[in-house]
């Protein structure tokens, strides 16, 4: 059974059709991309999967669950987490507070305990401090902790995002446009790092992106999407050679490829 | 550039040796108790500035839950006054109608909890419909809850209507008002360096991102204001129980902007700014008190100021190191110490 099996998913916003018949199974383990132009609705379907938004119609099943109608915190306990195409850290908070906030369904004690700080607050609370620093420096930050957010520089914020939706303990990794404003050397780097987590922490990974060089490297599988509309699916090879895709995305920036 | 001088340095040196030991926080609070006992008893200072001080015991508690909301959430409730007119009310009624006057003095801190669980309830109720609501328009709806609630004393006839309920009995003294006052500090503080609390502070950075790391924003919006509200019913019980009379007038819309500001003074964010703002607004009000009408020129004049040259209030977003968990303050420094002495280890 697929870990996560999108099945003709659309969505409107008023009269406008933002997502139309969208399927997608993923087997667990894949690394998956959805490419397209500006406005295709990639977002939109992330936004559907981790239920920012509610589809109009259609059904979305992770290992079993529906998720349509579900909270956005629901979706996330039961196992997605994502990243933002530009960087919704909580920017005024420490490094360390934006990862022990992600531990919030995790941290097993009542709001009594909370007011008290009785009970199992103190080993929850070490336990969830100790956790939080030990994937910090997994991802090289445990330095910066005290630090706040803001005051990152621009990588180091990318990869505190993804460490925060990685304190989730996610099985499904949406990543929004990884590579937004990297250049072709970060991109490299992210590839490596992409493959690595993707290892270390046993996930799968659905991600969006506009530069074709990441896509074309790390997926196995790519969507494309036009208009709301799926035009083309396969393998990246097959993908780059499908005069469909070329016309609707590639063929005014052909030259990127 | 001038060096600063020898003594100043040298007490420097010697505030943060006292800012940095926490051992002196439970001593202070024993000598804080014990004086509050003592003052009223022996009559060290007269009864005004006796007043004055519950006064400003009453405030700390308004502004402290108020800034839950207001600076933690970052919401913007303008109606406390009607949670605290709540608490006043089910106090006030309890004390004059429904328990025996020989027993109200050893019931009195029941009768505060129970101002305080009224003032929570109803504060739960207003809180599942508001949160619909966000920002500009959860303000109108706690604007239009405060109006209601003084509409409604008004025409019950049974708890006085408009004239209000008169002959309150005195049982605010001193040592009650620290008491609560502490409590309340110490519960919202709790709260805030919690699970909960961190989740109620990132709905104020992000509450979309907020929601998708796995923030139950709902549960943590509905424990902030019923936590909140309770407080400001727990005030109320108080005020009611010092001033010995209550009316609707007392918590119309011009009470709540004073705690509005009290918790701007202080700065939004921060339990100590909390603390501070009541103290000095209220203070300040007293000690001004001579100028007349002049006072109501210089305060506000005041509040402009500060916000045009600290638009975050004194302590906005810094908190007292006293007042942080040893285990916020140190967590991190300690897991380094810890990794460190586990990677020297194995190299021996």
């Amino acid at each position: 059974m697929p870990l996560l099996q999108i099945d003709h998913v659309t969505h409107y916003f008023g009269g406008l059709c933002a997502v139309s018949d969208f399927n997608l199974a993923l087997e667990s383990g894949e690394l998956v991309g959805i490419i397209g132009p500006n406005g295709a609705g990639k977002t939109t379907i992330f936004n559907l999967i981790t239920g920012v938004y509610r589809a109009s119609k259609g059904s979305i099943n992770l290992s079993g669950t529906e998720l349509v109608g579900k909270s956005p915190s629901h979706i996330t306990t039961l196992g997605i987490a994502r990243t933002f195409q530009n960087i919704r850290l909580f920017k005024d908070l420490t490094v360390l507070d934006n990862v022990r906030i992600a531990h919030y369904s995790q941290a097993s004690y009542t709001p009594w305990e909370s007011l008290l700080h009785v009970g199992r607050y103190q080993a929850e609370e070490k336990r969830i401090i100790e956790h939080s620093m030990e994937l910090l420096s997994v991802f090289k930050l445990d330095h910066l902790s005290d630090e706040l957010a803001k005051n990152l520089p621009y990588g180091s914020q990318r990869r505190l995002e993804i460490a925060r939706a990685l304190a989730t303990h996610p099985q499904l990794l949406l990543l929004d446009e990884p590579a937004a404003g990297m250049n072709p050397n970060e991109i490299m780097q992210l590839m490596e790092f992409i493959r690595w987590i993707r290892e270390d922490f046993n996930l799968t990974i659905l991600l969006i992106e506009h530069q074709m060089r990441l896509v074309m490297g790390i997926c196995e599988r790519l969507k494309v999407l036009d208009f709301g509309k799926t035009i083309a699916e396969g393998l990246p090879w097959e993908i780059q050679n499908n005069p469909l895709v070329l016309e609707a995305y590639l063929g005014e920036e052909g030259g990127e490829l | 550039m001038k060096q600063p001088s020898s003594a100043f340095t040298v007490w420097r040196a010697r505030w943060e040796t006292i800012a940095n030991n926490r051992k002196a926080l439970p001593i202070l609070l024993v000598l804080g108790l014990l004086l509050s006992f003592a003052i009223p008893q022996f009559n060290l200072v007269n009864p005004y500035i006796q007043l004055i001080i519950m006064y400003v015991g009453i405030n700390i508690i308004l502004t402290t839950s108020l800034n839950l909301i207001n600076g933690y959430m970052g919401e913007f409730s303008v109606g406390h006054a009607g949670f605290m007119a709540v608490g006043a009310y089910a106090s006030a009624v309890l004390t004059t109608q429904v328990l025996p006057s020989e027993l109200n003095p050893w019931l009195f801190p029941l009768v505060v909890l129970a101002g305080g669980i009224a003032a929570g309830l109803v504060g739960l109720v207003v809180a599942i419909p508001s949160f619909r609501t966000r920002g500009d328009y959860l303000a109108i709806v706690t604007l239009a809850f405060n109006m209601i609630v003084k509409s409604i004393i008004e025409n019950i006839e049974a708890i006085g209507g408009p004239r209000g309920i008169p002959g309150v009995e005195k049982l605010t003294t001193l040592p009650w008002t620290f008491f609560w006052t502490v409590l309340a500090v110490w519960v919202i503080r709790n709260f805030i360096y919690s699970n909960h609390g961190r989740g109620v502070i990132s709905i104020r950075e992000d509450e979309i991102a907020s929601d998708l790391m796995s923030v139950n924003t709902r549960q943590a919006k509905l424990l902030a204001f019923t936590i909140s509200s309770f407080f400001a019913g727990i005030a109320g019980a108080l005020f009611a129980h010092l001033l010995q009379f209550i009316s609707p007038r007392v918590f119309d819309i011009i009470k709540s902007t004073d705690i509005l500001i009290m918790v701007y003074l202080g700065g939004i964010g921060s339990i100590t700014g909390s603390v501070l703002g009541a103290t000095i607004y209220t203070v300040l009000l007293e000690v001004l008190r001579p100028l007349g009408m002049w006072r109501m020129v210089l305060m506000p004049l005041v509040l402009v100021l500060l916000m045009l040259f600290r638009p975050r209030g004194i302590m906005g977003l810094r908190e007292f190191r006293w007042l942080i968990p040893l285990q916020d303050l140190l967590g991190s420094k300690r897991w380094r110490q810890k990794k460190e002495a586990s990677d020297a280890t194995p190299a021996n």
